[in-house]
C-alpha cells in the first residue's frame, strides 16, 4: 500500500523530523483560506497523487501570490495527473499539499528498503538529490552510497556518521542526519515499510536538513497489525477492476492485449502469459485465482476479466493440484452459464480427475474448447481470438 | 538418495487440527510420509488422525523424535511458530503459509544464520522426495522416482514440470518449492549445492520468475560450482515494470529484476535456458541425452 506525500510527512512530524510547513486542501476557497496559516506569501502547490515524476507533469508548481495559487489550485484539482510512470488516464489529484518554500543549498537522497539478498534493511544516500535516484544508480552506481543494518541490533550512529562524510557533510549537518536516520530506521519497523525515500532531503541556506519529500510504501501483508495506516489507503488511486479483484481475493492486473487469462497461482499465471505472447497473441491481464477456485470465485474473475472490452478470447489455464478437477469443471460451465459469456472460452484443467473434467466441458454444449495440453490451450486461444478481429 | 527428506524422516505438524493442517496431513499419510504427530497449543494429549497431539514443538520432539516440521498456521503467527521450532531442535521447518510480513521473515532469517536448521518458505507448496516422503501442498500422484531435481519460486508452475518430467519418464529425485517471497528461508543456491552432491540427481530444473536477484546469485553459483546440466525457465517476460505479480517477490523495480535480464546471466553460466514453459521436461531430456 501506498502513502501519499502528506500522510507521510504527518508521521515525519510525529517523529519530530523537519519537514516544511504546508497544509492540506481539498478546494480552492480552502486553499486561499488556509494559507493565511502560513508565514510566507509564496508557496508550493503539490499535487497528491501515488506516481513520481510529478514535478515534470506539472504536478509540482510555485506560486507568488493568491491569484496564481487560486489559478494553479483549481488547474489541479479534480483533474488527473498524467506522469511518465502512470498510464494515459493518469490519477485523479483529490488533495493538494500547499507548502512554505525555502532556499535550498543541497539536495541529497535519502532511502530505504529490504534489500532481499542480504537480507538487510539497506539505506541508500547520495548526493544526487532531487532528481530520479533509479538513473543515477544505473548512469553512475558509485554514487549511491549504502549502508546495511542488521535488523537485531538496528542502525548504528556511527554508521549515519559514515554516511554523512561520505555526503560531505559539516559537523551540524551531520548531527542532523544522524538523527533523520535512527528515526527513519524507527518508523520503517513500527510501520512495516517496505520502502521509505526521502527525495530530495535539502540543506537549506541557513544549514538546516529538511524533509522536502515523502514517500513511503507500507507491506501488504502486515496490514493486518497497522490499524493507522489502513485507514489511509487511497482507493482512488487504485485501478478498479484491480480493487474489486481484491475483494474476491483475486489478483488481477490490466495489461494491454486481446487474451483473457484465468490461471491459478502466480508462477503458473505468468507463464502463461508468456507462453501466449510466444505464440504470438497478447495478454488483457494477469489474474491469479489463487487456491480455492470454487465457482463463485471463477465466476467474479469471469466478470472481472470481461469488464475489459479489448478481450475477444479467454484461457482458464488451472493446475487442479489436490483439487477435483471435475469440480473446477462444474464450476466454470456454472460461471460460463450465468455470466453469459460471448466470447471464446479455452480451458486447460490438470491433475485429479481432469479427463473427467475434459468430458464435462466437451459435453456441455457452450463455446469452451477443452484444451490437453499448455502448449494447445496457448495455441487454441490465439486462434480463437484472431477469428474474432 | 535425496536430498533434505526421504522415507525416514520424522514429520510434526505445526497447527496439526486446523482446517489445513488436518486436510494436508491426511494427504501426506495417504502418501506414506511418516507422520508422527502435531501441534497445536492448548489441545496437547489428544489425538487427531490417530496421532499425538503436543501443547508445545519442545514436547512433541521429546515424545516423537521428529526431526522435521510443517507449518500451517495463519501469517500473524508464523514467526511465532518457527522460531518456536527453531529452539525445539527441528532440523527441518517447512513454511507453506502465505502473507507473512516481511519483516518478520526478516529477523528469522537472522536469527538462524548460525544455526544448522533449515527454513524453507514462507509461501510455498513444500518439499517431496517421490515415493518416499511429502511434506507440504503438492499433489503426491504427479511425481515419479527419478533423476531430476526441481527448484522453484512458484507452486503450481513447479506441478507443470514435474508433469512433463513424470510424461517424459525421467521421473524426479526431489521437488523444492522455495516459495515466493521476497526473502526467502532457503535460496536456490542452497538447493543447487545440495542437488550437486546428491547422486541421484542427474539434471537440475531450477524455475525462477521476475523480481529479486537469487536467480543471479544462482548463475554466480552455478558457473562455478554446478558440474552438473541445469535447465532453467524463468516467468515473467510479459510483465510490466512496477507491478507486483501476486508473488509479493515478483516485481520489477528501478529496471532490475527483469526476466530478459536473468536469462542472460543464466545463459552465460551455461544453462540450458528455455523461453517456453511448455518445452522445459523436454530440454532436460535432451540435456540428459547428451550427457
Amino acid at each position: 500500500m501506498n502513502l501519499h506525500e502528506y500522510q507521510a510527512k504527518q508521521l515525519l512530524i510525529q517523529y519530530e523530523l523537519p519537514v516544511p510547513k504546508g497544509v492540506v486542501v481539498h478546494s480552492v476557497e480552502e486553499a486561499l483560506l488556509s494559507v493565511n496559516s502560513l508565514s510566507t506569501n509564496e508557496w508550493v502547490v503539490k499535487a497528491q497523487v501515488h506516481t513520481g515524476g510529478r514535478g515534470k507533469a506539472g504536478g509540482v508548481k510555485k506560486v507568488n501570490n493568491k491569484e496564481q495559487l487560486a489559478e494553479v489550485a483549481r488547474g489541479l484539482l479534480q483533474s488527473r495527473l498524467v506522469t511518465y510512470q502512470t498510464n494515459e488516464k493518469g490519477l485523479p489529484v483529490n488533495e493538494l499539499l500547499i507548502e512554505e518554500p525555502c532556499e535550498i543549498e543541497r539536495e541529497l537522497y535519502l532511502g530505504a528498503v529490504i534489500d532481499s539478498s542480504g537480507p538487510y534493511i539497506t539505506f541508500m544516500a547520495s548526493t544526487e538529490g532531487g532528481i530520479e535516484i533509479e538513473k543515477v544508480a544505473r548512469a553512475s552506481p558509485q554514487k549511491i552510497l549504502k549502508c546495511q543494518v542488521d535488523p537485531l541490533i538496528g542502525v548504528m550512529p556511527y554508521q549515519c556518521r559514515d554516511l554523512a562524510i561520505a555526503l560531505q557533510l559539516k559537523d551540524s549537518e551531520t548531527k542532523q542526519l544522524t538523527k533523520i536516520i535512527m528515526t527513519l530506521y524507527n518508523m520503517f519497523i513500527e510501520y512495516d515499510l517496505s520502502l521509505l525515500e526521502i527525495n530530495p532531503l535539502v540543506i537549506t541556506k541557513s544549514g538546516n536538513l529538511l524533509c522536502l519529500d515523502a514517500k513511503m510504501n507500507v507491506d501488504d501483508n502486515a496490514l493486518y497489525r497497522q490499524n493507522k495506516l489502513r485507514e489511509l489507503r487511497d482507493t482512488t488511486q487504485e485501478d478498479e477492476r484491480e480493487l474489486l479483484a481484491r475483494k474476491w481475493e483475486l489478483n488481477y492486473i490490466a495489461l494491454e492485449g486481446d487474451i483473457g487469462c484465468m490461471v491459478n497461482g502466480a508462477g503458473l499465471a505468468m507463464a502463461t502469459m508468456d507462453l501466449i505472447k510466444l505464440n504470438g497473441g497478447n495478454p488483457a491481464n494477469f489474474l491469479d485465482v489463487g487456491g480455492g477456485a470454487t465457482g463463485e470465485r471463477v465466476k467474479e474473475a469471469f466478470k472481472i476479466i470481461l469488464s475489459d472490452s479489448h478481450v475477444k478470447a479467454v484461457l482458464v489455464n488451472i493446475f487442479g493440484g489436490i483439487v477435483r478437477c471435475d469440480l473446477i469443471a462444474e464450476g466454470i460451465i456454472q460461471a460460463v452459464n450465468e455470466v453469459g459469456i460471448k466470447v471464446p472460452v479455452v480451458v486447460r484443467l490438470e491433475g485429479n480427475r481432469a479427463t473427467d473434467a475434459g468430458n464435462l466441458l466437451k459435453q456441455s454444449g457452450l463455446n469452451i474448447i477443452a484444451a490437453k495440453t499448455f502448449l494447445d490451450a496457448a495455441i487454441e486461444v490465439v486462434k480463437a481470438a484472431r477469428s474474432l478481429k | 538418495m535425496s536430498i533434505l527428506i526421504d522415507r525416514n524422516t520424522r514429520v510434526i505438524c505445526q497447527g496439526f487440527t486446523g482446517q489445513q493442517g488436518t486436510f494436508h496431513s491426511e494427504q501426506a499419510l495417504a502418501y506414506g510420509t511418516k507422520m508422527v504427530g502435531g501441534v497445536t497449543p492448548g489441545k496437547g494429549g489428544q489425538k487427531h488422525l490417530n496421532l499425538p497431539v503436543f501443547n508445545t514443538v519442545r514436547e512433541a520432539v521429546v515424545g516423537t523424535e521428529a526431526d522435521a516440521s510443517v507449518i500451517y498456521v495463519p501469517a500473524p503467527f508464523c514467526k511465532d511458530s518457527i522460531i518456536e521450532a527453531v529452539d525445539a531442535g527441528i532440523r527441518l521447518i517447512v513454511c507453506i503459509t502465505e502473507g507473512i510480513p516481511v519483516l518478520d521473515m526478516l529477523q528469522v532469517k537472522h536469527y538462524i544464520k548460525d544455526k544448522a536448521v533449515r527454513v524453507m518458505g514462507p509461501n510455498c507448496p513444500g518439499v517431496i522426495t517421490p515415493g518416499e516422503c511429502k511434506i507440504g501442498i503438492m499433489p503426491g500422484n504427479i511425481h515419479q522416482p527419478g533423476k531430476v531435481g526441481i527448484v522453484s519460486r512458484s507452486g503450481t508452475l513447479t506441478y507443470e514440470t514435474v508433469k512433463q518430467t513424470t510424461d517424459l519418464g525421467l521421473g524426479q529425485s526431489t521437488c523444492v518449492g522455495i516459495g515466493g517471497d521476497p526473502i526467502p528461508g532457503t535460496t536456490f543456491v542452497d538447493i543447487l549445492k545440495m542437488f550437486q552432491e546428491d547422486p541421484k540427481t542427474e539434471v537440475i530444473i531450477m524455475v525462477g520468475e521476475i523480481g529479486g536477484s537469487s536467480e543471479e546469485e544462482a548463475a554466480k553459483f552455478i558457473k562455478k560450482r554446478v558440474t552438473k546440466p541445469v535447465v532453467s525457465y524463468i516467468a515473467g517476460v510479459t510483465a510490466p515494470a512496477g507491478k507486483r505479480m501476486g508473488h509479493a517477490g515478483a516485481i520489477i523495480s528501478g529496471g532490475r529484476g527483469t526476466a530478459a535480464e536473468k536469462f542472460k546471466v543464466l545463459e552465460e553460466a551455461g544453462v540450458h535456458t528455455v523461453r517456453s514453459p511448455s518445452e522445459i521436461g523436454e530440454m532436460a531430456l535432451k540435456v540428459l541425452k547428451k550427457s
